[in-house]
């Protein structure tokens, strides 16, 4: 499924200046608060659902070539991470819903786990 | 100059998971007779037994920090550590506001005990300080170096509540002192730590909860036992260093 069809069916909006209408579909995602974890266990070209909006989430969405960050509960990455993000190609998303509920729409919509 | 052996991580009662023991007088006897001369008291996002331990340890050559493990919104246990109570108290004002106003279970988590230096009990804390704060790591350590504390990521290779298995790598903008390998880690195997940040030194503590868990690894080469002094040998400056040695686990089987 095409991001910028997940992102309208999640009613989540973009942190990041990117344009989300070019990215390729994703057909699968993640889901960790734990950035040790995310290293390991996700995979290349997933969507990453974290609470985490610290910096280090755009090196590792970075370093594992993640599609995109969904950051929930209203968590807000600060200016830095946002800039980090645009030069890395990280499309940083952001909604009020709980982890289990953006998993629970994600998998809704076909994607599964990396 | 003088050599003092330090330990810079220790809960007392009023940290929930901490033992029933661990009350000002059973520390500064347990220190003492470990030949340690500098502790720091860092209860989970609390202060307020800080003082009965200096007070307990007058008369001893044992000198009481005055000190912090506060828990950051990543969830990541950071060490605050001042040479007085109140400029612990301060950081204790910013805390109480940015923690959550959950009560604690005694039950579940263990209690909260406030005592005198005698050890008896004055009150118990209400609120669960096995709780995150509302502060990001880095505001936080923004708000130490603002009260002139030292900063210090506790156990950053340690599942629970450590720096790496949290944030995954080190990250770069941060301006923590020193970090904090967990107790049970090898301290000259810190190559684990594959993004570790040169130049920042590694300490080791015992993070006390019971009695016979202080650990007393890091000597200190300093003028006296100051959060200045630290700083200088952290960085190695006027001649101040700290070297870790632990070829026992207890530091008293030694004595």
């Amino acid at each position: 499924m095409k991001l910028f069809d997940i992102a309208q069916k999640l009613d989540l909006h973009q942190f990041t200046h990117l344009e989300v209408d070019s990215v390729d579909e994703s057909t699968s995602a993640y889901c960790s608060d734990m950035l040790s974890c995310v290293m390991t266990g996700a995979g290349h070209h997933a969507i990453w659902v974290t609470l985490q909006a610290h910096q280090n989430i755009v090196a590792v969405a970075a370093l594992l070539e993640l599609t995109a960050i969904i950051i929930s509960e209203n968590a807000l990455p600060d200016a830095v991470t946002i800039e980090k993000a645009d030069q890395e190609g990280i499309i940083l998303l952001g909604t009020t819903a709980k982890n289990f509920e953006v998993c629970g729409k994600l998998w809704e919509l076909g994607l599964r786990s990396s | 100059m003088k050599t003092y052996r330090a330990d810079l991580h220790l809960h007392t009662v009023l940290s929930p998971c901490a033992d029933i023991v661990m009350i000002p007088p059973i520390i500064v006897q347990e220190a003492v007779s470990s030949g340690i001369h500098i502790l720091a008291v860092t209860d989970h996002n609390h202060t307020a037994n800080i003082e009965a331990v200096q007070k307990a340890a007058r008369g001893y050559d044992l000198a009481i920090l005055a000190g912090m493990e506060l828990q950051t919104a990543e969830d990541i246990h950071l060490l605050c550590i001042f040479d007085s109570v109140e400029q612990a108290r301060t950081l204790q004002k910013t805390v109480d506001e940015e923690l959550p106003e959950i009560l604690n279970n005694p039950d579940y988590f263990g209690a909260q005990f406030i005592v005198d230096e005698t050890g008896d009990f004055i009150r118990s804390e209400e609120r669960l300080l096995l709780n995150s704060t509302s502060l990001t790591l880095k505001s936080a350590i923004d708000h130490v170096h603002a009260l002139h504390g030292l900063a210090i990521p506790a156990h950053v290779d340690r599942q629970a509540y450590g720096l790496l298995p949290v944030l995954g790598i080190f990250p770069p903008d941060l301006t923590y002192d020193a970090i904090e390998v967990y107790k049970h880690s090898d301290p000259s195997n810190v190559t684990c730590l594959s993004s570790y940040p040169t130049g920042i030194p590694v300490i080791q503590n015992g993070d006390a909860h019971f009695s016979n868990d202080l650990l007393g690894a890091c000597y200190f080469i300093i003028e006296n036992p100051t959060t200045e002094e630290f700083r200088k040998a952290f960085r190695g400056e006027d001649g101040r260093s700290v070297s870790l040695y632990r070829g026992i686990d207890n530091p008293r089987r030694g004595s």
